[in-house]
């Protein structure tokens, strides 16, 4: 728009750049709202509360699926051969190592929670399936543990454990 | 779109695309160096204005679909859902809602000027038509939007709208099932209506892009009505045209903001917040103002099948304006009796306005056949006879001289014009105004202070908190609280708890869930997430209770009930931003009951008598006495002092946000003032060397 070919800025330009540059935090600010409405609501968010699981239903070498956020969690009451399989593992020989101690919480050892969604593409293994006593997901062959470890396969990461706590010994809460 | 470009990328990547596909050039001969002519004045920034509004429109309506359910049982829930939950949906439902309105505020002067301005007469004949498509198109789709949101209003007016069809003779009503997809409006109906509105504004689009071509090929007309002759008529689209439509455009958005923020729902019918109902017609079926003249010719004829003839003609008669007008002369300016036909049309168009928000009865019947008359008149009877006996005053030579003839005053007229409109537009409205509370004829409920009134206002936290106790301890043993979560208790702009008082105060109710593993229902203590439970476990239930009226649900209330305010004050409360008069209304219902009834008046069966309440026979035995809920804040605990807590609380459950709409409004406005006020000052500078 600026003709001027002096080098020195004028008047006009300056008022040019100011208004072009209101103009366009405006845009910017319009943007803002037409982006976050994508974002989940105030519902969605009130409705993923933490949930409250109770244990007692769970026999030794079983487990159950719940649903927090939309997401499966497997809750599997292991074995104790399950359980010691999981910590002779050598850390090493893990692609993402990780103890089983780590992964559970302490003076519950048999049980393990995790989020039942395949690190790979997110579909959900099937529980006591595969070489490891743990889960086999069906869509491209991930292995995991019965610590819920990758240790074979596509997936690049272990299952993820969700944030829960024990509020007695056969109740927990999840979230 | 206007002759061979002199665009000539310099950058290699340009000019590679441009060879193949040489759509640089397009954008340059259409909005860069498109020759406009210089004496335009600002009624031309309105199509830039509906330009925008459709971008609007598009954007706001694609987001709003994203959240939207088209199912008769949940599409207002959806809708309030939005309202509340969803990040800014207040904002985008009120830009989409309102933005409908001012789309034909916009249409509606554009289509004037072209009027005044002869920019019908060739070689513009097809480009007029265009627009007119346009129009229809845009009735077509505003009313089908209307129709989404599932309140009484969209469901009557679906059913009256789709009834009109029925008067094609043999084979109307086979097209209305046709539409319906049933035996009545119902969920099919609302199925298509909802995939119709979304694909015709893409359509509007479409037609716009003709519409934009056919003006680039033949020239815009100007309010001289002389073609540019030479280089000095014209100057180039960009910076001229393009800032000055900016300027416009901010203007524009001033006002469409003062609507969004501060009195969204005043073009609203408050009956749209009541759920749709098959079984009850509200007392007033109106249309949105913007199609109320029309409206009215349709019930100025006595017959079903000549009413939507002569309701269609009032429209398809403007295609052939071009032909109807043989002036040579184009620009009422030098048309001394077409000038003031014109305006003589203007008033009639909204004296049909006002009429068609009048119930059809005596006077108004009258009127509205002789505004109908007038209507049809002025295109099949003024124009042909004026273009073959009017004298038309000498034309400028060419728009230069045009330009240099002009004084300084060419901006008053469009001054006082617009306020000339905006009184009359306003008087249309109050018509509306008028018809609603014509039921009834109780007294008017008072008006009172509110915290929460004005473009600063603030709930009082105390009072909601207060009103809170009044609703759990009265109210809720019969009224459901449906869209209010115990969550929402804690939100900013709410009565101020914390999410533990939320919590605890949810954990007092027990709601029903399940199925669990054995597949029963079971009772557990409320969570935040929970919402209020409802007296009744459906609306049967609460028929049965309460002597065959089921009392309402409060949530959306203080939105779903109004009154009367009566000329010239309604115009006031547009300035004033009186949007209150839900609270006003719930407060004096609560006080407004009387032990017996005037002399003369039959009161029914189980009804008691209030003196507020339209037709004065309600159900609802008097709700609150003094002394019946005990405040801990000391205030007094009187009828008084109760109703108009829980009227302000019942404010808060139907706009939770007001807080934060009008908060942002401010900055809104503030940023709009100073963005258009340097628009303003870089138009003239832009323009200095060319006037």
């Amino acid at each position: 728009m600026t003709s001027s070919s002096s080098a020195e800025p004028t008047r006009r330009d300056f008022l040019y750049v100011a208004t072009g540059a209101v103009g366009a935090v405006g845009a910017a600010a319009v943007a803002w709202p037409l982006i976050s409405q994508m974002n989940p609501d105030a519902s969605t968010i009130a409705a993923g509360a933490p949930i409250e699981v109770d244990l007692t239903p769970i026999a030794e070498g079983q487990d159950i699926k719940v649903f927090w956020r939309g997401k499966p969690i497997y809750i599997m009451n292991r074995t104790k051969k399950q359980v010691d399989e999981a910590r002779a593992v050598p850390l090493s020989s893990l692609p993402d190592p990780q103890t089983d101690q780590a992964r559970t919480k302490e003076g519950h050892d048999q049980w393990l929670v995790v989020i039942g969604i395949c690190t790979h593409l997110g579909c959900i293994p099937i529980a006591h399936e595969g070489s490891y006593d743990g889960f086999f997901c069906p869509c491209h062959g991930s292995q995991y543990d019965s610590s819920g470890r990758i240790r074979q396969g596509p997936a690049p990461l272990n299952l993820a454990v969700p944030p829960y706590a024990f509020v007695s010994d056969t109740k927990i809460k999840i979230g | 779109m206007s002759g061979p470009s002199n665009y000539n990328p310099q950058n290699p990547v340009l000019k590679w695309v441009e060879q193949r596909l040489p759509i640089g050039g397009l954008i340059h001969s259409s909005f860069v160096a498109y020759p406009t002519p210089r004496n335009l004045n600002y009624w031309w920034t309105f199509g830039a204005i509906l330009s925008m509004m459709l971008g609007v429109q598009i954007i706001t309506g694609i987001i709003l679909a994203m959240h939207y359910t088209p199912h008769v049982d949940l599409a207002f829930k959806s809708v309030e859902l939005i309202v509340r939950d969803v990040n800014y949906g207040w904002l985008l439902r009120y830009l989409h809602s309102n933005g409908a309105s001012m789309f034909f505020i916009a249409v509606y002067i554009h289509m004037l000027r072209g009027l005044y301005y002869g920019s019908y007469k060739a070689p513009r004949e097809v480009l007029w038509i265009l627009g007119v498509i346009i129009y229809l198109l845009m009735m077509a789709t505003g009313f089908m939007g209307y129709v989404l949101p599932w309140g009484q209003m969209s469901f009557w007016g679906a059913t009256v709208i789709t009834n009109l069809f029925g008067a094609i003779p043999y084979v109307g009503d086979s097209i209305v099932t046709l539409l319906w997809g049933g035996y009545s409006v119902g969920n099919p109906t609302l199925n298509r209506f909802f995939s119709l509105h979304y694909l015709l504004p893409f359509v509007i689009a479409g037609v716009v892009v003709l519409h934009v071509w056919a003006l680039h090929v033949v020239g815009q007309n100007n309010p001289a009505g002389v073609e540019p002759k030479t280089e000095k008529d014209t100057v180039p689209f960009t910076p001229y045209a393009t800032v000055k439509d900016a300027f416009g455009m901010t203007v524009f958005m001033l006002f469409f903001a003062w609507f969004i923020f501060y009195i969204p729902n005043y073009l609203g019918d408050p009956d749209n917040y009541i759920p749709a109902n098959p079984a009850v017609t509200p007392a007033h079926i109106v249309p949105e103002w913007y199609y109320l003249p029309f409206y009215a010719i349709l019930r100025s004829i006595p017959n079903k099948l000549a009413g939507v003839i002569a309701m269609f003609s009032a429209i398809i008669v403007l295609a052939f304006l071009p032909w109807l007008d043989s002036a040579k002369t184009r620009s009422s300016k030098y048309r001394p009796m077409a000038k003031q036909f014109f305006w003589i049309f203007v008033a009639v168009c909204l004296g049909l306005g006002y009429l068609g928000a009048q119930p059809p009865e005596g006077i108004y019947v009258i009127a509205g056949r002789v505004l109908t008359v007038a209507y049809f008149a002025y295109f099949l009877i003024v124009l042909p006879l004026l273009s073959r006996i009017e004298k038309a005053r000498p034309l400028p030579n060419s728009i230069a001289e045009d330009v240099l003839r002009k004084t300084g005053s060419t901006k008053t007229p469009m001054v006082s014009t617009l306020i000339a409109l905006a009184v009359g537009a306003s008087l249309m409205l109050g018509g509306m105004n008028n018809a609603k509370a014509e039921e009834g004829h109780g007294p008017t409920p008072p008006s009172l202070k509110w915290s929460f009134a004005g473009p600063l206002g603030k709930f009082d936290q105390g009072q909601l908190q207060r009103g809170l106790k009044v609703y759990k301890e009265v109210c809720s043993s019969c009224h459901s609280l449906n869209y209010v979560a115990f969550r929402n208790l804690a939100d900013p702009g709410g009565p101020g708890y914390s999410t533990a008082q939320a919590a605890a105060l949810a954990s007092e109710y027990k709601i029903k869930d399940g199925p669990n593993d054995a597949g029963d229902m079971f009772e557990r203590n409320g969570r935040p997430a929970d919402y209020f439970p409802a007296p009744f476990p459906n609306e049967q239930a609460a028929r049965a209770s309460n002597g065959g009226a089921a009392p309402p649900d409060l949530s959306l209330i203080a939105k779903a009930r109004g009154y009367e305010r009566g000329f010239p004050q309604f115009i006031f409360d547009a300035f004033m931003q009186f949007q209150e008069k839900g609270p006003n209304y719930i407060d004096a219902l609560m006080q407004g009951y009387e032990e017996n009834p005037p002399a003369g008046f039959q009161l029914p069966q189980g009804s008691y008598y209030n003196k507020y309440f339209p037709g004065h026979a309600i159900k609802m035995p008097k709700p609150l006495s003094d002394g019946q809920v005990t405040y801990d804040d000391g205030s007094p605990a009187t009828v008084q002092q109760y109703a108009k807590d829980v009227a302000a609380f019942l404010m808060w459950a139907a706009e939770p946000h007001l807080e934060a709409r009008k908060r942002t409004g401010l900055q809104v406005m503030i940023f709009l003032l100073v963005l258009s006020g340097l628009l303003y000052f870089t138009k003239k500078k832009v323009w200095s060397d060319a006037h």
